[in-house]
Formats: structure tokens, C-alpha cells, sequence
């Protein structure tokens, strides 16, 4: 779930409520499948790839795409998360805390990242994920993989790779999972 | 939370909260670049009337690393501002935009006086015999490090418990985890009405130690001998130091504890230090994340509203 | 002066309580229907018509801490708080140790709106080593005696004070506290002190020294005493030598009866008094001796205190609390029955002050016209930016209490009305 969703939650917190299915746990498995297809053709093989996903939404993504490359490629591609508490730019405005460290387990000198969310909205936590990156080193080049692209943008930021784009109402919510993506709303 | 004051104004789960991201910081010192933005453009004051290089050091590294601008505060420590009106100081400090003070003090209470004439975020680094909040906070994460779970572990802490700080906060937020404490000391350096404290007090250390699953030793300041509190430092040693003999008489994994500074030769014996199972040199690394955690909480996580539940539940959302 | 007729007061004072009207003309009391028609009329419905508050207990500042109160100001303090005399303590600069200084407070007194009598030292400069002529100060009137601070830790000096002082008549008093058992303290001893890291006084520190003294009183067959005694121990030590024929008579602070140890938790300075806040028993002790009357009398130990004093590190701010604004309403908001907190604050204080005994001093025709007007159930908020006193130091800031005085009436002249000092 994108920061939006968590900025307009009432105050806070409160939960989802979901209004209708857009993708089923079939139509997840053949977005994942496509992507990992695009991310090889695109770069060419998977030579000096790192998978990043965003801590939390990210991390049961990037894994899946990792599993999906293996099938592909048969290389396991080496996999890490990044929790961007500290990057944001919205510090001191809402409760942010860490949710766990962030484990980067090889130097990004001179790599591919892709990062991993499951919702772009925004497109600040992406920002601040960049910022976040750079205290690991210098990558090659760095895209962007997400399930979700729901439109929204306020920062100059688009995805390299989509799973499913999901035109939507600023006050709506979008909760995803490897099993369902639904559109609904917050409530307290 | 606004302030971190004392250990008993926190509940068990703002302890254990700040424990559970205390990790997320440490991470941060094992990166190439070891700063993040976290807490740019917010100052925090280090106001030390008493000395004290580690303390200092460890929230000033812990700041510098978010991203904060520090500002050292020298107080003349001499007996003629003794009486200084803390609310001057106070206040030239507010007049300069500060967002927070880490306040260190000889006297008990300053911290609570001084929330009174700040608008700034006060942390407490050590008021008198009173409290020593991120003190207890590192000791409790590096016990969880060594023992996991806290709950049901025996822990033994020796020494001046009368005159301690570190002793009065580690209580509050060992038994808060579920620990069992055993303080020991002879009669003279036990509190006043002991027998409130949710402890257990013995002068015999053999018969503590032996079931000990960690043991915490307290600075015995040369002073004490002076006050009529115990005859010398000599018969202090034999009955409540960690001599040699008790070290080896301790299982490997028993962790051995100290604030800091140590008296080699007094409470600790001279080559204890260097056993594998003293882990100092844990506390003080996690000192800097424990108080990378706390600064964080106070200015950098929107905790003007009350803090980890709403954040909870937001994250179950997800 | 314009005479006055009181109406519709219950009158309380040692001879009873009733409603009746009371008079008063050229600075006595007098019938009423004696009141020419002239008379200024006060409406005393609901409320107490009492023999005005005498406070044996209160630092006025002058001479030598002008900064911190004045006789003026101090006695508008006393006249808002209904006492109509207070005891001016000797912990003065110059202290109170010869007929001059003596004389010297008393031309300084007379910008106070109350009586003030002045109280002298037991040694020269309280110094605890040579007596203070105690002759020559019982010759201009002086009747009570003490060094305040320390008291007299000797033994020695505190027997030849006892039995010197016996033909004088006059009242040896002596704050109890053990110096030795008491050193560094900031607080009781006890669970409070171990929890806020503070040092403590244990209250045998007070007992010890109220037994030695009792004894030495048995010993020497004087009169003895004792200031500001705040354990429940102390109360009973005393009762018990009352009862064995002692003639021993004791005090108590306000703030003793209503506070404890455990209102310290967040350091308020002001609430730093000695002797200190004691264990929330002992305030309930003290509150059951006040209206047994095995205490004689309560006081307001005001001890006004600039702010920068209080402004400091908890152990290094000097102690004390205003009271004379505050004493009656605590006494009355602890739910002491009135008898009992009139005969502690007005008929034993001034026996005990040489004023007249209970019945002589009463509501009757002849008397001198000192009245309290008292309204026990008007409830206030404690602030002291809105006190008469220069003292900034309140044990009780922003507490809600009952009991506020309407009118002082001092030698027949209205100091008080409506709660205001008449200009």
C-alpha cells in the first residue's frame, strides 16, 4: 500500500475495507511471470542484477520475481530490502517508524537495481529509496518494478516494469497481495 | 512521547518498541555511508554539567548519524554556579531553536525542572542517583542479544545500588521485561525502603552468583569509604568485587556488565575485563543505536501524537 | 475610627458557638445594641465570626530580606490569611539577640497591618554557643525564644537555656531535628526518597531530638516548645509527656497536615520545606492531633523565598513555603471541624504568646476587637501572582481549597473586606 493510503487513513490507521477484486491470484502469477520476462529481455540477461524491494509492500514481490527469474534464467538473482524511514521527506509530519532493518548483502558499485513495491502512487517512497541506495554504493543503473501503478504522481518518477496499471480516485485505497489486488477505501 | 525522562514513565510496550527498532539503527553504522537524513535541519543540545566523554560522545555520534546538528552546551562546573539558575540556562538555550536537549546533572529532578521552561524534546542522560533511562535501554538490548527473551532470566546486579542511577532505571525496565533481579550490596549502599523495589536484596555475592544467567557490576566511587558507608575499597573488593576466582567460577555464557567507567582492581578485578564474556564493548555499540532509536522517537517519527499504536495498525493494513 | 456591627454571624470561641450580632467601638468589642446607629454594618450571614488567627510561626523578611518580603507586605499576607498577630521569627539580619534589635523590628513592624510581636534567639547570632541576655529581652516584652534553623544541637546549652529561661517566664521553643541523622537530606527517608534518588531524613532524626528535649524539660521543670513537629511519632511522644505532666506544647505547619513525600514526584521546589514532607500517615496524624488538641496549635511557617532560590537543581534550592494566605483554608479543606481549627489557630497560639487564655479571650464585651470573619465554604484557587506576599514559593500553586476569610478586624479597624485588603 502506497503512503498515500497510509497518510489519508484515518488518522493513521483504521483498515481496508475492499470494494471489488482487480486481479485474482492467477492473474498475479502470469503479471509477476511477464515482468521477470521483461526484466531479462530488457537487460539484456541477468548479469550484475540486484533485486531491491521496498520494506514492507515489496519484499513478498521481489521475492516472487526473484523466483521467476530462476525459473526463467536458472540464476538466482542476489535479492535485498531497504526500509526508507529515514529517507522520507515527510519526517516529523505523521508516526513513521522503521519496520525492519534494511539488509543490502553486496556492494551496488557499478550493478543494476531494480527496485521492487507493490504500489506506485505518488512516488515518494521510491524517492526516498534512491536516496536510501546511495549509502551503498553507485549503482549502473537502478529501475523500478511494481504491481500496482495507480496514478497519482507528484514527483517525476515511472515505472520500468507494471504488473497491472489501476487509474484511481485520490481517496481510494489499493491493497495488495500475492493472492489478490483490491481497489476500496479506509476506514476507522 | 515528548520527553524520555525515566524508565517508569514508560509502559512495557514503549519499552519493548524501542527495543524492536533499535536493529534498524544499528544497520545503519555498518553502512558505507553511515548517516541518514532522518533528522536533518533539527539541533539537539548536549547540556553535561557533569563530565562524562562516553555518554556524550554516544548521543552525539548518535545524532550526527541522523542527520542532526549537535551543539555542546559548556556549563562551568565549578562550586560557584552550583546555585545557577537553571531557568537561565534554560531559556538561552529555547531562544536559539533548539529541538532537543540531552541533559546530564548531578542533582535529581533537573530533567522534570527543566521540561517546565523548554519547549524542546528533553532527554535524560543521568540526574543524580535518579534515573539513566537510555542507559537501562542499551543494557536491556544487549541482555537480549546474550539471553534472548528476558522473561524469567535471573539477572544480579552488585555494587552501590544507594547512590546509582544506572541501578534505579535497569530495575524498573528489567522487571518490566519480566527479569528477576537480584541486587547486592552491603547494607549501607542498599536504597532507603528497599523492601518496596520489586527485587530481591542479598550481601552474599558467591550465593547469588551461582544462579546468575547474567551479572551487572556497578561503579564503587572511592569516595563511599570516606562516608562511613563501608570501611575501605580493600574489604569492599573481597566481599562484593568481581574478583578473579568468582570470574572463573562463572559459567562462559554468563554475560558480564558494566556501565562504565570501570575501577579495575575495586568491582572488577584487574584482567576480568578482558574475558570474552564481558561485553562492554556490545553496550557501548548499542548505546549509539538505543539512542539513534530515541532520538528518532522523539523528533523524528511525528510522535507528537501518541505513537506506536497508530503505527501498528497502519502496518497491518499493508 | 468608625464603629462596626457584625450581623448575623456564628460566633465561635471558647465560650461557644451561637449567631449573634456583635459590636465594636473605639478598638473593643461591645454589645451591639451599645453600637451607635452610625455604625458601619457588616453582613456576617453563613459565615464564622472568630477571636482573630494568631500565627506563631512566620519569617517576615524584615529586617535583612527585603527581596523576599516586608513587614508590609507580610502583614497583608497575614491579614488575608485572618490572622490579626503574628509571631515575627529572629532569623532576621541582624538577628533578634538584644534589646535594640528587638526594638528595631518593632518600629519596623508598624507598616503591618496586624499585631506583630517579635520573637528573639536563644543564642547570640543563633550561633548555638553563648546565650542571647534572655533578661533584657523578657524586660521589652519579648515572651518566646528561639534559634530556628538547627535549634540547639547541644545538650549541655539546651539544659542551661531551660533552666535559665524559668523565671523569665518566657517560652523556650526549639525546631526538633537530629543535625548528624539528617545530613544531606533533601526529603524523608523513605520509599519517595528511594524512588526520586533523593537523599532522605529518617523521622526518628525529628524524634530523637523531642525526646531528648522532653526529657531535659522533665529534668529542669521549665516550659518547653516545639516548632513545626511533622511525624506521627513525634505527636505521640509529646502526648504522652503532656499526659506525665511535661508542660510541653507543640505545633504544626499547614502544609503538614494536607502534604507528603509522595507529592514530590516532579521535583517541585516549592514543595521543599523543612522539616520535610513526611509519609501521608503522618498527615493524618497530624490532622487527629489538631482536633484532639494533643497538638496546641497551627502554624503557617511562612517562609517567603525568591524565585531565583527555588529556580535551582532540586538539592540546592533553599526550602521553605509561603502559608500565611493559605494555613486556615488547609486546616478547614482537610475537614478539621472549626472548633478545634479556631482553638489551634487563635486561642492556644495566643495563650501560649501571653495574649489571654481562651476565656479571656473570646467575642464579649471588653475585649480587644481582633475578629476573623470567615466564610468555610467559598472555595479559591491557590496563586501567588495574585498573593499580597512578595513570596513567589507555594507548597499549595494552583491546589483548590475551601475556606476563605471575608473580613479582619484589628484593634476595631476593618484590615479585610470582602476578601481585599481596604485601602
Amino acid at each position: 500500500m502506497g503512503e498515500r493510503e497510509r497518510r489519508g487513513a484515518p488518522p493513521y490507521g483504521g483498515s481496508f475495507v475492499s470494494r471489488a477484486q482487480v486481479m485474482d491470484v492467477d492473474q498475479i502469477r502470469r503479471a509477476v511471470k511477464r515482468m521477470a520476462h521483461e526484466i531479462v529481455e530488457r537487460n539484456g540477461g541477468l548479469d550484475g542484477l540486484v533485486i531491491v524491494g521496498l520494506q514492507t509492500g515489496g519484499v513478498e514481490p521481489a521475492i516472487h520475481l526473484v523466483e521467476a527469474l530462476d525459473t526463467i534464467e536458472g540464476v538466482r538473482v542476489p535479492l535485498g530490502t531497504v526500509d526508507v524511514a529515514f529517507h522520507r521527506d515527510d519526517i516529523g509530519l505523521r508516526p513513521v517508524l522503521p519496520e525492519a532493518p534494511t539488509d543490502i548483502p553486496i556492494e551496488l558499485d557499478a550493478r543494476t537495481v531494480v527496485l521492487v513495491d507493490d504500489v506506485l502512487f505518488t512516488g515518494r517512497t521510491v524517492r526516498a529509496a534512491l536516496d536510501a541506495l546511495q549509502d551503498f554504493g553507485r549503482p549502473r543503473a537502478v529501475q523500478l518494478a511494481v504491481m500496482v501503478d495507480r496514478g497519482h504522481r507528484e514527483l517525476p518518477i515511472r515505472a520500468d516494469y507494471v504488473g497491472k496499471n489501476l487509474p484511481t480516485a485520490r481517496t481510494e485505497a489499493v491493497a495488495v497481495t500475492m493472492n489478490s489486488v483490491d481497489i476500496g477505501e479506509m476506514v476507522k | 512521547m515528548k520527553h524520555l525522562l525515566s524508565i517508569d514513565e514508560l509502559t512495557a510496550d514503549d519499552l519493548r518498541d524501542v527495543l524492536r527498532i533499535t536493529p534498524s539503527f544499528a544497520e545503519v553504522a555498518q553502512r558505507r555511508i553511515s548517516k541518514v537524513p532522518a533528522l536533518r535541519g533539527q539541533t539537539v543540545a548536549l547540556l553535561f554539567y557533569e563530565d562524562s566523554t562516553r555518554t556524550r560522545l554516544s548521543f552525539e555520534i548518535a545524532a550526527k548519524r541522523l542527520s542532526a546538528d549537535t551543539l555542546n552546551v559548556s556549563v562551568k562546573t565549578s562550586s560557584v554556579n552550583k546555585g545557577e539558575s537553571l531557568r537561565d540556562t534554560a531559556e538561552t538555550i529555547e531562544a536559539m531553536g533548539i529541538d532537543a536537549v540531552v541533559v546530564r546533572h548531578r542533582s535529581s529532578g533537573v530533567p522534570w525542572q527543566l521540561t517546565k521552561w523548554l519547549d524542546a524534546s528533553v532527554i535524560n542522560a543521568g540526574d543524580g542517583w535518579h534515573q539513566h533511562p537510555t542507559q537501562a535501554l542499551l543494557d536491556c538490548f544487549t541482555l537480549q542479544q546474550q539471553l534472548g527473551d528476558l522473561s524469567g532470566s535471573h539477572i544480579v546486579m552488585v555494587g552501590d545500588i544507594k547512590h546509582s542511577r544506572v541501578a534505579r532505571s535497569d530495575v524498573q525496565a528489567l522487571t518490566m521485561l519480566g527479569a528477576e533481579v537480584t541486587l547486592v550490596a552491603p547494607p549501607t549502599l542498599l536504597p532507603p525502603a528497599i523492601a518496596s523495589w520489586p527485587v530481591r536484596a542479598s550481601h552474599d555475592l558467591d550465593a547469588s552468583l551461582r544462579d546468575a544467567d547474567a551479572v551487572y557490576l556497578l561503579r564503587m566511587q572511592s569516595e563511599r569509604q570516606h562516608e562511613a558507608l563501608v570501611p575501605d575499597l580493600r574489604e569492599y573488593t573481597t566481599r562484593y568485587g568481581l574478583t578473579a576466582a568468582r570470574a572463573a567460577a562463572l559459567e562462559p555464557k554468563v554475560p558480564i556488565l558494566h556501565p562504565g567507567p570501570m575501577n579495575r582492581g575495586v568491582e572488577i578485578a584487574a584482567d576480568v575485563p578482558d574475558l570474552d564474556q564481558v561485553v562492554v564493548v556490545d553496550q557501548v555499540r548499542n548505546g549509539v543505536a538505543v539512542r539513534m532509536a530515541v532520538l528518532f522517537l522523539l523528533l523524528g517519527s511525528g510522535s507528537e501524537q501518541a505513537m506506536p499504536d497508530e503505527v501498528a495498525t497502519a502496518g497491518a493494513t499493508r | 475610627m468608625s464603629a462596626l456591627l457584625i450581623r448575623g454571624g456564628t460566633v465561635v470561641d471558647a465560650n461557644g458557638t451561637g449567631v449573634r450580632d456583635v459590636g465594636v467601638a473605639d478598638g473593643v468589642i461591645v454589645a451591639p445594641d451599645a453600637v451607635p446607629g452610625s455604625a458601619t454594618v457588616i453582613d456576617a450571614a453563613d459565615c464564622v465570626v472568630s477571636t482573630g488567627l494568631v500565627d506563631l510561626h512566620a519569617h517576615m523578611g524584615e529586617p535583612g530580606d527585603e527581596a523576599a518580603e516586608t513587614m508590609l507586605t507580610g502583614g497583608r499576607a497575614a491579614v488575608l490569611g485572618g490572622f490579626t498577630t503574628v509571631l515575627a521569627m529572629p532569623d532576621t539580619w541582624p538577628r533578634v539577640d538584644t534589646a535594640a534589635v528587638v526594638e528595631h523590628v518593632r518600629m519596623l513592624a508598624k507598616a503591618a497591618l496586624c499585631h506583630v510581636e517579635v520573637a528573639g534567639c536563644i543564642t547570640v547570632d543563633s550561633a548555638g554557643t553563648h546565650l542571647a541576655p534572655l533578661g533584657e529581652l523578657a524586660d521589652v516584652g519579648v515572651q518566646f525564644v528561639t534559634d530556628c534553623g538547627a535549634g540547639i544541637q547541644n545538650p549541655l546549652l539546651m539544659r542551661r537555656v531551660l533552666e535559665y529561661a524559668k523565671p523569665f517566664g518566657i517560652t523556650v521553643a526549639q525546631p526538633a531535628n537530629c543535625l548528624e541523622l539528617s545530613v544531606g537530606a533533601q526529603m524523608n527517608e523513605g520509599e519517595w526518597s528511594s524512588r526520586l534518588g533523593l537523599a532522605g531524613a529518617p523521622a526518628e532524626a525529628e524524634e530523637i531530638m523531642v525526646m531528648r528535649d522532653i526529657s531535659l524539660a522533665r529534668l529542669t521543670g521549665a516550659r518547653l516548645h516545639f516548632q513545626t513537629l511533622s511525624t506521627a511519632g513525634s505527636f505521640a511522644i509529646v502526648s504522652a509527656a503532656q499526659r506525665s505532666g511535661v508542660r510541653v506544647s507543640a505545633e504544626v505547619a499547614s502544609h503538614h497536615l494536607a502534604l507528603s513525600d509522595a507529592d514530590l514526584a516532579a521535583y517541585d521546589t516549592c514543595r521543599k520545606v523543612e522539616p520535610p514532607l513526611r509519609d501521608s500517615s503522618d498527615t493524618v496524624a497530624a490532622c487527629e492531633g489538631v482536633a484532639s488538641g494533643l497538638i496546641d496549635c497551627v502554624v503557617s511557617d511562612h517562609t517567603p523565598q525568591t524565585t531565583d532560590r527555588k529556580e535551582r537543581p532540586f538539592d540546592h534550592a533553599e526550602p521553605g513555603s509561603v502559608g500565611l494566605e493559605t494555613a486556615l483554608a488547609v486546616a478547614l479543606t482537610r475537614e478539621i471541624d472549626i472548633t478545634h481549627v479556631l482553638r489551634a489557630m487563635s486561642w492556644r497560639p495566643a495563650e501560649l504568646l501571653g495574649l489571654g487564655s481562651p476565656t479571656q479571650r473570646t467575642i464579649s464585651p471588653g475585649a480587644q476587637a481582633d475578629i476573623t470573619i470567615i466564610d468555610p465554604h467559598e472555595r479559591f484557587s491557590v496563586s501567588t501572582r495574585t498573593q499580597a506576599t512578595a513570596g513567589t514559593n507555594s507548597a499549595f500553586e494552583g491546589a483548590e481549597l475551601r475556606g476563605r476569610v471575608r473580613s479582619t478586624i484589628v484593634a476595631g479597624r476593618v484590615v479585610v473586606q470582602d476578601g481585599q485588603v481596604t485601602p
